[in-house]
């Protein structure tokens, strides 16, 4: 398969011909990309086409899973975040994620936040409220949260939950934040607020987020990956891939004649 | 659109031959356990006097109560509750959260499933052959024993279900998150199912508190007060079976009385288990 790639300047992950499988089935083939440090990337592509897949390889989500496994480099500060060396938990400590749907813990918003700095940091009672804080002003929630900072997570509305789970991994300082399609169940004026919110994020974070929306993608992201049945078509610069894609097949899904 | 009438009529008399059944086999189910209730009621009620829970069984042609039996079956029912509780959750947790891989946790299902529908009497029969013939007499240990051994199969079922209907997206966020599998467990999943398990927990205590087979042949009966665990004791369905057996009228109503006791309070707890669920379900 040949690809259309463009040398993406500061790349924060090398990958090197990653192929994934889900049991025999071979979701991922031989994906060579970048991503460039403190931009935002977009995947897109028809349901099925492996960027979801791809996007949960970067902190190893699939091995939750005994019949899923990856194979390849994927490169981050110099390791192979593949390497079965590596430590999952510090792993997952640089890199976070926030999935499609919702995912508020069963306790407090407080505690919600506080659960993953926890895990990596001992912090006074004080320096941790100042950290709940800052992360939830991050994910510009504190107005609508501050004081019921006790109440469960759980009772929020939709948008807010979504905002709260990206206080939440952004509470523990990644370095890049894995986005898998975050807006898909909100509606359209919480994904206003979402994406304004991706935009001032990628000042401090790396960004990659799956999204079903051309338009949204369009709209947030500096590269854009086309994939589609597990290959990787064409990256570029968002602006190029929307206006000027070099492949046929781009061309085609993005301006709807396909998918 | 064209309807077609005959086909739609036909809809409707399908629909409304489907919904009778329906109804007259609910009404015949609802029947038999309002007949049972109103008994139990008719009898029980006028039987049910401040004696019942003051006084200890009496000999036949005596004034007395349920005392002593009242409190053996709470004794022996927290007992097995307490025996039985922690290893059902340890061993449901075990099977939804780590059960995806080996040949254990499919075997454990099936010998759980297996004890699940066992007779109860084969249990008081196991741990009488196990537990009171070692120590040569009937006790109350024996009765929480063999009253465990009935709760496990219940907690580790509903623990298990509970904590599969717990979405894997939230297991996946507190795992991106860094978290080790034991404090996603403790800290996420566990607390996410805590309503559905403590539901469990509450079916259990009512499948328990009315069970006399399995206590027949382990704590056995006791006509005086006792709190000591090591010697026989009286217990609400053991005196039920052999009160209601008698040709006393006192005993048989006070076995009425003692029917009705348990019965009401099987109920409750089956819609506190109920209320209790229904709560947690509009929270999630």
């Amino acid at each position: 398969m040949n690809m259309d790639i463009e040398v993406v300047v500061n790349p924060k992950i090398v990958i090197k011909d990653l192929n994934f499988y889900y049991g025999k089935f071979r979701a991922l083939k031989d994906i060579n990309l970048s991503i460039a440090e403190k931009m935002v990337t977009a995947f897109i592509g028809p349901s099925g086409c492996g960027k979801s897949t791809l996007l949960r390889t970067f902190n190893r989500m699939y091995q939750l899973y005994p019949k899923q496994k990856a194979t390849g480099e994927i490169m981050l500060d110099g390791a192979n975040i593949l390497d079965s060396k590596q430590d999952l938990n510090m792993l997952r400590a640089k890199i976070g994620m926030v999935f499609q749907k919702p995912t508020p813990f069963p306790m407090s918003i407080y505690d919600n936040i506080a659960f993953g700095v926890k895990l990596y940091e001992n912090l006074s009672r004080h320096d941790m409220e100042v950290r709940v804080e800052w992360a939830l002003r991050k994910a510009a929630l504190w107005t609508e949260v501050k004081d019921k900072l006790k109440q469960s997570g759980t009772g929020l509305s939709g948008g807010q939950q979504q905002r709260l789970c990206i206080a939440r991994a952004i509470a523990v300082k990644p370095e890049i934040l894995l986005l898998d399609e975050p807006t898909s169940a909100l509606d359209p004026i919480s994904t206003a607020h979402i994406e304004k919110l991706v935009d001032e994020l990628k000042e401090d974070f790396t960004i990659v987020i799956v999204t079903h929306n051309m338009q949204q993608a369009a709209r947030i992201s500096d590269y854009t990956a086309y994939m589609y049945m597990g290959d990787l078509i064409e990256l570029g610069e968002t602006s190029n891939v929307f206006t000027n894609p070099k492949r046929k097949e781009t061309e085609d899904y993005i301006t709807g004649r396909f998918g | 659109m064209r309807i077609l009438p005959s086909l739609y009529t036909r809809r409707r008399i399908t629909n409304a031959v489907g919904l009778s059944i329906s109804v007259l086999a609910m009404l015949f189910g609802l029947f038999w356990l309002c007949w049972i209730l109103l008994t139990l009621l008719v009898h029980g009620l006028p039987s049910l006097t401040p004696a019942v829970f003051t006084q200890m069984t009496p000999p036949p042609g005596n004034a007395g109560g349920l005392l002593n039996a009242i409190a053996g079956s709470v004794l022996m029912t927290v007992f097995g509750i307490l025996i039985g509780t922690p290893i059902g959750i340890l061993a449901g947790t075990y099977l939804a959260e780590f059960g995806q891989r080996g040949w254990m946790a499919p075997v454990t299902r099936f010998i759980n499933d297996v004890l699940l529908s066992a007779p109860s009497i084969v249990i008081g029969l196991f741990v009488y052959e196990v537990y009171v013939i070692r120590v040569k007499h009937f006790s109350g240990w024996a009765g929480a024993f063999a009253l465990a051994i009935l709760v496990i199969p219940v907690v580790i079922r509903t623990t298990e279900n509970m904590l599969k209907l717990v979405p894997s997206t939230l297991r996946e966020a507190a795992a991106a998150l860094g978290a080790p599998q034991w404090k996603v467990i403790n800290f996420i999943t566990l607390r996410a199912a805590r309503a559905g398990i403590i539901t469990g927990v509450l079916l259990a205590v009512a499948r328990i508190s009315g069970e006399t087979a399995p206590l027949l042949f382990t704590a056995l009966n006791n006509q005086f007060w006792s709190k000591d665990l090591n010697q026989p004791m009286a217990n609400l369905p053991v005196v039920i079976f052999q009160f209601a057996m008698s040709p006393y009228d006192d005993w048989q109503n006070l076995a009425w009385a003692g029917a009705l006791l348990i019965t009401a309070s099987v109920l409750t707890l089956n819609i506190v288990a109920r209320v209790l669920f229904r709560q947690s379900a509009t929270t999630h």
